[in-house]
């Protein structure tokens, strides 16, 4: 196989990487949904925890962009 | 207009000079990067200059915003964070937030974009590593070798622990990766949205006919995702605030 059409459909394989960031940020945002909605008045004190489970769940799909984005600038 | 949603990121000298063989030209990056922490820190001296008990309103958003960060850093680093490091944070949040909102104006006249300074991932990364640095140098100084326990979290049962020893060293020195990224990849990933949407406008209009007509498609995406990228702006601040602090807490209290 040509390298450079290797270097495009590994970066596009990477980029299913995100799938499971996408699952699981998902998977935060609805879980506090349902929680805030049974118990609305402390929902208000959760919210950096929200952020900070969003914030590393979220690091998990940066790092298969990472890689994508170095297959294609930088390998 | 430009064709090309990246050629906002380029950088262009706009007084060059060199220092000692090293170019050090005065770039738009570096304008933007003045212009929001000028911008910052003459909002909030004249906010702050009457300094008056009953409040105005330059001064209930100065003391708000203050209020704030100094509830996030008490969340995420105690009483002893708050003491040492709330300049700091706060800092960091009002430096990436004004970068982020600056970013966010379209350019008008001769100015074709207002720079973004947090699209460049050198940016991010020098805003990350001296976190990064941070944490080590003060986690040395206040606990000296026990800052190591970081790395072995107190009740997990001694077979396990090598592995989550590994598990720990691997994620502690991926930290400023993540922590430089996220704000790069988010900010650098909604200006191309923005831009390659709005460029399906002037695209669509010269197409004619019946395609003018459609044109208002992509500006309504366009309006869309500009609210989007203001609410993006502030939470990639908030996220690069609160992980700070939360790695903060690390330093000042290692054994979890």
């Amino acid at each position: 196989m040509d390298a450079e059409a290797a270097k495009y459909i590994g970066a596009g394989l990477a980029c299913l990487g995100m799938l499971g960031a996408a699952i699981g940020v998902g998977n935060i945002f609805g879980s506090f949904l349902s929680a805030a909605i049974r118990n609305p008045s402390a929902a208000q004190g959760q919210f950096g925890n929200l952020i900070f489970g969003f914030a590393v769940t979220e690091a998990l799909g940066i790092f298969s962009l990472l890689i994508a984005i170095l297959l294609l600038f930088v390998v | 207009m430009a064709d090309n949603p990246i050629q906002q990121f380029e950088i262009h000298p706009i007084a060059e000079f060199s220092l000692a063989g090293w170019d050090a030209s005065f770039t738009n990056a570096s304008l933007a990067m003045v212009a929001g922490a000028g911008l910052a820190a003459w909002f909030f001296s004249w906010a702050m200059k009457p300094a008056a008990l009953i409040p105005g309103r330059a001064q209930v958003v100065a003391e708000g915003a203050h209020d704030f960060i100094k509830g996030m850093v008490r969340d995420g680093a105690g009483e002893e964070g708050v003491r040492k490091f709330l300049p700091f944070v706060f800092t960091l949040f009002l430096f990436i937030f004004m970068s982020n909102m600056l970013g966010m104006f379209p350019g008008f006249g001769p100015v074709h974009h207002i720079f973004t300074p947090t699209s460049q991932i050198v940016v991010t990364s020098a805003l990350a590593l001296l976190v990064f640095f941070t944490v080590i140098i003060v986690g040395f100084a206040k606990n000296g070798l026990k800052f190591f326990k970081i790395f072995a979290p107190s009740g997990v049962p001694l077979y396990i622990l090598w592995f989550v020893i590994i598990i720990e060293v691997i994620s502690f020195f991926s930290r400023p990766l993540s922590h430089a990224v996220r704000l790069w990849a988010n900010v650098l990933a909604g200006h191309i949205l923005l831009k390659v949407f709005a460029g399906f406008v002037p695209a669509l209009v010269a197409a004619g006919g019946a395609f003018t007509v459609l044109s208002i498609l992509p500006l309504g995406m366009t309006v869309a995702l500009y609210g989007l990228e203001f609410l993006v702006a502030f939470l990639q601040a908030y996220v690069f605030a609160i992980l700070t602090c939360i790695y903060l807490n690390d330093a000042l209290h290692p054994g979890h």
